[in-house]
């Protein structure tokens, strides 16, 4: 055996003289914790009483969903004059909702997919947690274009929506992009649930198996059904690995085409602002830092609340902090990279809109957005940020204002000062609008804490397996 | 785990996928069968304020459409025929039919005879008769044979995809003007003659029917 690890004198002399820098890995679960001290911290939260801080977010998450369910009650019963559409800008907060909720969605695919093919084992601890947040976003998401048109049961009648025989004789046209958006996300969100469910079998089974040693029959019956029969046998391990990896395959993709497609609802268009080649890099970069963002907003105080320091360690946040500066440079990339296109294109109508975007009446708009996903990025270049919780926490959510107020720019401002003078308008909200919008984040908040309260949060099995107790080396292989 | 479940859980799954086809597959059928037109509103047939029958007048007397139903070659709406119309003749024949007594009245007192309508057209779609019956769509592909019904009744469903089956294939239906009021004939050599009879219609007389949105919703 140790002949193996033998160094050979030719060997040493070669690294003594090229003389490496010591790099070692990072720890990835500290403390050298058991796996048995896992699966009590994970499955203690959901075995254990519910707390009361448990009780009063999530009483005042529903009040605030309950925003979401007045104001879409009221726009379905009286008709979409309710909000504050008009000619020349017809779409709006619906949208620019819409595509926020989508972009949000992005970076739980990128950190349970990308991440999972390139093997960065960091993403063990976080990916469940990343990947709800993808589902509850695309929930958010959903709710706009469904009921955006007023009469909801078109969304679900057949031949509007969805292609199926109906006695109207219509059938969608597969050469909008509006259309392409429905496929697309109904696509994305069925991965991401079957991505996120199959990752999340191994630990149902633990759930399943300590609810019944407790004698608890009906939770061990309920997590028993989702476990659907799991007994960690090799075999099941083999099926459920590959199963994973092929998933995993299949999200790498949607990562990249789902963004590209909702882009192509304004790429396509022929409205100046719009109609431009970069949107679908753009749009992807641009939901992949919201996301990231987003996954920090969340990660923070999930972190101090649970105790998850060894789970979500200093490391952890530094990667996630590194992705969000590289695509939030990205970003800022394509905001000037829009101007010289502007410019070098030689389009009088394209270089007003972006004159008008940045000095014209939605300037404000214009610079809230610019600051917030331009600059505030740019702290992360600096360890010290990156280490400072509370700092890298207040940046984030200036990243996500600054993502909504993105979508709102290229949204609002191209549709109100479009190619007729004689059209042009000022959009402003009205309030239905604003509560239905506020509401969905009563509906986001809902769904994570139902999901911190009764589903194991962090993916024992996949922690595991990056502990040091799991490596034959001990962790001192180099 | 044997106790948690029984084995037979395990046929679960399928049991699950079973019940969701039969019963997508009998709500899907009950739909389709119960609640679209073509069952709500064929055979619609309402009791009329005078009996009078089609198949009396157009059938076996051989009446054309167009005495009563005046102005449907030039207008947009078929019109039902006055009081006046009626006595044109029943001020000859059956002049004291008790049957007949709200015409005559309607005749002296100038108030319309309340006929109770049949074939609806919702209010967001436009139609032009005068427009199908000019390039050849004859009554009978909308109305049935009216001229066989005693008491007159909706044969077609109306729908949407009622409409766009022609739209879409007009060939398949349209014939020369001059046989639109005729309700038995058929193409006496077939059907196959008929779509080719057809194309050559739609080609010379430059039949474009719309099939966008704004055709009929304007």
């Amino acid at each position: 055996m140790s002949s193996n690890v033998e160094i050979s004198a030719s060997t040493q002399a070669i690294l003594a003289e090229v003389n490496p820098a010591s790099n070692p890995r990072p720890v990835l679960v500290l403390n050298d914790r058991s796996h048995a001290w896992i699966t009590e911290k994970v499955c203690g939260i959901i075995e254990g009483k519910t707390p009361l801080w448990w009780w009063v977010c999530f009483a005042v998450s529903c009040s605030i969903a309950g925003c979401s369910v007045i104001g879409f009650t009221y726009l379905v019963s009286t008709g979409v004059g309710v909000w504050g559409h008009a000619s020349p800008a017809n779409w709006a907060w619906d949208i620019i909702n819409f595509v926020f909720w989508v972009g949000i969605a992005h970076a739980g695919t990128l950190i349970s997919a990308i991440l999972c093919l390139t093997r960065q084992n960091w993403r063990t601890s976080i990916n469940r947690t990343a990947e709800a947040m993808t589902i509850f976003s695309i929930a958010c998401a959903g709710l706009f274009p469904a009921l955006h048109v007023g009469r909801v049961w078109l969304a679900v009648l057949p031949g509007y929506l969805f292609p199926a025989p109906n006695a109207n004789g219509i059938w969608p046209n597969f050469r909008s992009a509006l259309e392409w958006d429905v496929f697309a996300v109904n696509t994305y969100g069925s991965v991401s649930l079957v991505f996120w469910y199959v990752g999340m079998i191994p630990d149902l089974g633990v759930l399943r198996d300590r609810f019944f040693k407790r004698g608890d029959k009906l939770r061990s019956g309920i997590y028993g059904f989702f476990a659907m029969g799991w007994r960690g046998s090799a075999r099941h391990w083999v099926h459920h690995e590959m199963a994973y990896l092929l998933l995993a395959g299949i999200g790498t993709l949607m990562v990249v085409s789902v963004c590209s497609i909702v882009s192509f609802d304004f790429a396509t268009s022929l409205i100046p602002g719009w109609h431009t080649t970069i949107f679908p890099p753009y749009f992807v970069s641009g939901a992949i830092f919201s996301g990231f963002a987003m996954v920090l907003t969340i990660l923070l105080p999930m972190r101090a609340i649970f105790k998850f320091e060894d789970f979500i360690t200093a490391y952890h946040i530094d990667c996630l902090c590194k992705i969000t500066l590289v695509m939030g440079t990205l970003v800022g990339y394509a905001y000037l990279m829009e101007f010289i296109i502007a410019w070098y294109g030689a389009n009088p109508n394209e270089g007003f809109t972006f004159v008008n975007r940045t000095f014209g009446l939605y300037d404000w708009a214009y610079w809230i957005m610019f600051s917030c996903n331009v600059i505030t990025p740019q702290f992360f270049w600096f360890k010290k940020v990156r280490s400072n919780f509370a700092f890298i926490f207040v940046l984030t959510i200036f990243i996500n204002i600054g993502m909504w107020f993105e979508r709102f720019v290229i949204i609002v401002t191209s549709l109100a000062r479009d190619y007729l003078p004689s059209s042009w308008g000022y959009y402003s909200p009205s309030i239905v609008e604003i509560l239905t919008y506020f509401g969905t984040f009563g509906v986001f908040s809902m769904l994570f804490l139902l999901f911190f309260r009764f589903l194991p949060i962090i993916p024992m099995s996949e922690v595991k397996t990056v502990t040091l107790q799991a490596d034959v080396h001990g962790g001192k292989h180099s | 785990m044997s106790k948690l479940f029984p084995k037979s859980i395990n046929l679960l799954p399928f049991k699950l996928l079973a019940y969701a086809a039969v019963v997508g597959g009998v709500a899907t059928a009950g739909i389709t069968y119960y609640a679209t037109p073509s069952y709500a509103n064929v055979g619609y047939a309402p009791v009329q304020p005078v009996p009078f029958s089609h198949a009396l007048h157009a059938g076996q007397l051989g009446m054309d459409c167009r005495f009563c139903h005046s102005n449907v070659e030039k207008s947009g709406h078929a019109n039902i025929p006055t009081s006046q119309t009626c006595m044109n003749c029943h001020n000859q024949i059956k002049t004291d039919s008790p049957l007949l007594a709200p015409v005559r009245d309607s005749y002296a007192s100038g108030d319309p005879v309340p006929w109770v309508k049949i074939h609806i057209a919702p209010d967001y779609v436009y139609f032009n008769h005068s427009v199908h019956i000019a390039r050849g769509v004859s009554c009978v592909s909308c109305h049935g044979k009216v001229n066989e019904m005693d008491v007159v009744h909706q044969a077609k469903s109306l729908t949407m995809s009622f409409c766009l089956d022609c739209h879409r294939a007009p060939e398949k239906f349209i014939r020369d003007p001059k046989l639109v009021t005729n309700l038995d004939w058929k193409n006496p050599e077939g059907e196959k003659a008929q779509i080719e009879q057809g194309k050559k219609f739609v080609h010379n007389w430059n039949v474009k029917p719309p099939q966008s949105c704004s055709g009929c919703h304007r």
